[in-house]
C-alpha cells in the first residue's frame, strides 16, 4: 500500500508507545536535542540584534502555535489573536505592578487571565462557524483593542504601562541574553505541551471537529465544548506570548495590538502550515526573518549603486514582501513549510532513486 | 442480555420540514441481538428515521426509547456515550487524519485524558491510556482487515476501504446498537460479501444489535432477522424477511402495481 513513511528500513516499532513518539526516528530526536543545545547557547554567539530577533521568534512562536491550534487544528478562523496577545501583555504587567507577584509567576497567570477572556469571546463559536465566526472574532479584536486603550486602571490608557524585569529567586534577568534563555525555555515548554495535546484525546477531538463535525458529534464529542475550549487554549498561548513580549520590552502600549498583527499571526501559520505544530515555528521564523532578508537584499542592491526610491521605500518593501509571501504560499504551497520539509525529507530518503 | 425489553423502541415518530412530512407516526421495536433492516424506495424517510434515532434530527412528535430510557431530547454525543454508534450514507471520515486516528476518535467517550493531562503526556498517565486504547483499536483493525492502511490518510483511500474504516470507527465507540446507513452502497460483489460477513460477525461475535438501511435486497433478505418497510414516511410493513417478500403492500410500493393496474 502506498503510504509515505520516512522511517529508514529496519526501523520497526514493537510497542504502541514507540509508535506515538513526537519525533519519528532516533536521528531526528538527536538532531533536535543538538539544535536545542545550540539554541540555549545562543547568548554566546549571537550579536544583540540577532538576539532580539531570536526573542521575538520565541514569543511570537508561542502565540502562533496558539492560533494554529484554533485555526489549523480546530478549523475556526480568528481575526482577533493580536488582541488576546495584547491582553496577555497588559495582564502580566498589571499583575506585577499592582500585586507585586514576581514576573515569572505573572506570565502563566496572565495566560490564565487571557484564557478566561478567550473563553468569553469564543462563546459565539458554539453557535456560529466559518465566515460568521470570523466576523465575530473581528468584533472581539476591536472591542478588546478599545478596552486596552480606555481601561486606564488596567493598562494605563493611552500612555501605556511599564512592565517590570524578570528575576528568578533574586537572579535578575536584566540583559537580553538572560531574557532569551527565559523566553526560549517557555517556548520549548509550550511547544511540548502543544505537541502532546495534539497526540492525545482532546487534540484528536479538535481535528475531528474540523474535518467533519457531524460525525465527530456521533463519536461522542461535545461540539460546543470543544469549539469554545479551542478558543480558551489558543488564548492561553497568546497570553503567555504576550506576557513575554511585555517584559522583554519593559513597556506595553496599546497601539501595537492591531488587526495588522492578527493578520501577521495568520500569515505565520499559513506559511508554516495549518495544522502543524512545528509549522507554527517555521512560519514564525520565516515571518520574523523575511523583513531582515528584504533589508539585506535592498542593502545589497544599494551597494551596486544608489537607488533613492529603494532606500526611501524600504518600509513599504517589507510590508509588501509579507503580503507577497502569503499569496505565493497560498498558491504554490498551501500546506506550508511543514509540508515542504516533509517532501524534502522524503526526497533525501530515497536519493538518488526518487521513485 | 435481557430478552424481554427491546433495545430500541420508537413511539409514533413524526418529523416534518416545513410543509414536507418526512415521517408520519412511525413506531417500531428492535429487540436486543437483532439485525434489523429498514428498506423502502428513495425518499421514503429511511435516513430521516435513522437521524431521529442518532439524534441528528429531533422528531416533532413521538419518543425514542433506548434501553428503556427516553432519549428523544438527548444530543448525539450524549447518545454515543449511552452506547449508540452509526455510520453515514455519504462518507463522513475525518479526511486529514490517519486511519488509526480516525478509529481512535471513536474511543473518545471511553477515554479520560483531557487537554491538561494530555499536554503533560508522560506524567499523567495519558500515554498509558493511549496505548491501552490503541490495543482495542488494533483488535478492530484486525477484525476488519485494514491493518495495511493503518497509517494512511483517510481521505486518500479508495471508496470501499473508506466505508470499512468508517465501520471500524463506529465499532470503536463500543456501541450496543449500531446504525448502518447503506453500508454496501457502491460496492462490488466481493466487497459486499465482505461487508455482509463483517455485519453478521459484529452481530454474532461482538454482540451488537444492528439497524441497517440497505437497497440490496439479496443481502437484506439473507442476513436480516427482521425487516421494516417505509414508504412516503409511513411504515407499511415489518416482519420476517419471508413475510416482507410476499407482502402485497411492499410489492406495490416497490414495483408500482397501482400503475400496472391502471395500464391493464
Amino acid at each position: 500500500m502506498a503510504q509515505m513513511s520516512l522511517r529508514p528500513c529496519g526501523d520497526f516499532r514493537t510497542t504502541y508507545r514507540q509508535d506515538k513518539t513526537i519525533f519519528d526516528t532516533r536521528n531526528s530526536r538527536v538532531a533536535m536535542a543538538i539544535f536545542l543545545v545550540f539554541a540555549f547557547m545562543g547568548p554566546l554567539y549571537l550579536d544583540p540584534y540577532q538576539m532580539s530577533l531570536a526573542i521575538q521568534i520565541c514569543y511570537y512562536g508561542i502565540a502562533a502555535l496558539g492560533l494554529n491550534i484554533l485555526v489549523g487544528f480546530t478549523g475556526q478562523i480568528s481575526l482577533g489573536h493580536a488582541a488576546f496577545f495584547g491582553f496577555g501583555a497588559f495582564s502580566s504587567a498589571w499583575l506585577n505592578n499592582t500585586t507585586g507577584i514576581p514576573v515569572f509567576l505573572t506570565v502563566p497567570l496572565a495566560g490564565l487571565m487571557t484564557t478566561a477572556v478567550g473563553l468569553f469571546f469564543g462563546a459565539p463559536a458554539a453557535r456560529i462557524k466559518g465566515l460568521y465566526l470570523a466576523i465575530a472574532t473581528l468584533a472581539s479584536q476591536f472591542i478588546l483593542e478599545d478596552f486596552l486603550v480606555r481601561a486606564e486602571w488596567f493598562t494605563g490608557g493611552s500612555s501605556g504601562s511599564p512592565a517590570g524585569p524578570v528575576s528568578l529567586f533574586g537572579f535578575e534577568l536584566n540583559n537580553d541574553g538572560r531574557y532569551y534563555i527565559f523566553a526560549l525555555a517557555w517556548c520549548v515548554v509550550m511547544y511540548i505541551l502543544g505537541a502532546n495535546l495534539m497526540r492525545s484525546r482532546d487534540g484528536r477531538a479538535f481535528v475531528a471537529v474540523r474535518d467533519h463535525y457531524l460525525s465527530a458529534e456521533v463519536m461522542g464529542i461535545n461540539l460546543a465544548k470543544y469549539r469554545i475550549l479551542s478558543f480558551g487554549i489558543s488564548s492561553f498561548f497568546a497570553g503567555i506570548g504576550g506576557a513575554l513580549y511585555a517584559h522583554y520590552l519593559g513597556f506595553v502600549s496599546a497601539e501595537g495590538f492591531t488587526i495588522l498583527l492578527s493578520i501577521q499571526f495568520l500569515g505565520m501559520i499559513i506559511i508554516g502550515g495549518l495544522g502543524s505544530v512545528m509549522g507554527s515555528m517555521m512560519g514564525t521564523v520565516f515571518m520574523v526573518l523575511l523583513p531582515e532578508a528584504m533589508k539585506m537584499l535592498a542593502d545589497g542592491m544599494q551597494a551596486m549603486g544608489d537607488i533613492p526610491s529603494l532606500r526611501d521605500n524600504l518600509d513599504f518593501l517589507r510590508e509588501m514582501s509579507i503580503g507577497m509571501a502569503i499569496i505565493l504560499f497560498l498558491v504554490f504551497e498551501p500546506d506550508g513549510l511543514a509540508h515542504r520539509w516533509r517532501l524534502v525529507k522524503s526526497y533525501w530518503k530515497l536519493y538518488p532513486f526518487s521513485y | 442480555m435481557d430478552d424481554s425489553a427491546p433495545i430500541l423502541e420508537t413511539r409514533a415518530i413524526s418529523l416534518g420540514f416545513g410543509g414536507v412530512r418526512a415521517l408520519s407516526d412511525v413506531s417500531f421495536r428492535v429487540e436486543t441481538g437483532e439485525i434489523f433492516s429498514i428498506i423502502g424506495p428513495n425518499g421514503a424517510g429511511k435516513t430521516s428515521m435513522l437521524n431521529c434515532v442518532s439524534g441528528r434530527y429531533k422528531p416533532n412528535e413521538g419518543q425514542v426509547m433506548f434501553k428503556g430510557r427516553d432519549i428523544t431530547r438527548l444530543t448525539p454525543n450524549q447518545r454515543a456515550t449511552l452506547g449508540l454508534g452509526r455510520t453515514f450514507q455519504n462518507l463522513a471520515l475525518f479526511g486529514h487524519m490517519s486511519v488509526l486516528d480516525n478509529i481512535m476518535v471513536g474511543r473518545h467517550h471511553l477515554m479520560k485524558n483531557n487537554f491538561l493531562t494530555g499536554g503533560l503526556y508522560w506524567l499523567t498517565g495519558a500515554q498509558r491510556e493511549e496505548s491501552e486504547h490503541r490495543r482495542h483499536v488494533e483488535d478492530i483493525i484486525d477484525f476488519l482487515e485494514i491493518s495495511h492502511i493503518r497509517k494512511a490518510v483517510a481521505g486518500t483511500l479508495p471508496y470501499g476501504l473508506r466505508k470499512r474504516v468508517e465501520l471500524a470507527r463506529a465499532v470503536a465507540v463500543r456501541p450496543d446498537l449500531i446504525l448502518l446507513d447503506e453500508p454496501m452502497a457502491g460496492m462490488n460483489l466481493e466487497e459486499k460479501e465482505d461487508m455482509a460477513r463483517y455485519i453478521v460477525d459484529l452481530n454474532e461475535e461482538w454482540g451488537m444489535t444492528v439497524i441497517m438501511i440497505e437497497h440490496d435486497m439479496g443481502v437484506v433478505m439473507d442476513i436480516s432477522h427482521r425487516v421494516m418497510v417505509l414508504d412516503f414516511g409511513r411504515k407499511i410493513a415489518d416482519g420476517l424477511p419471508d413475510e416482507i417478500m410476499s407482502n402485497d403492500h411492499v410489492k406495490r410500493a416497490y414495483l408500482g402495481e397501482d400503475d400496472m393496474d391502471e395500464v391493464a
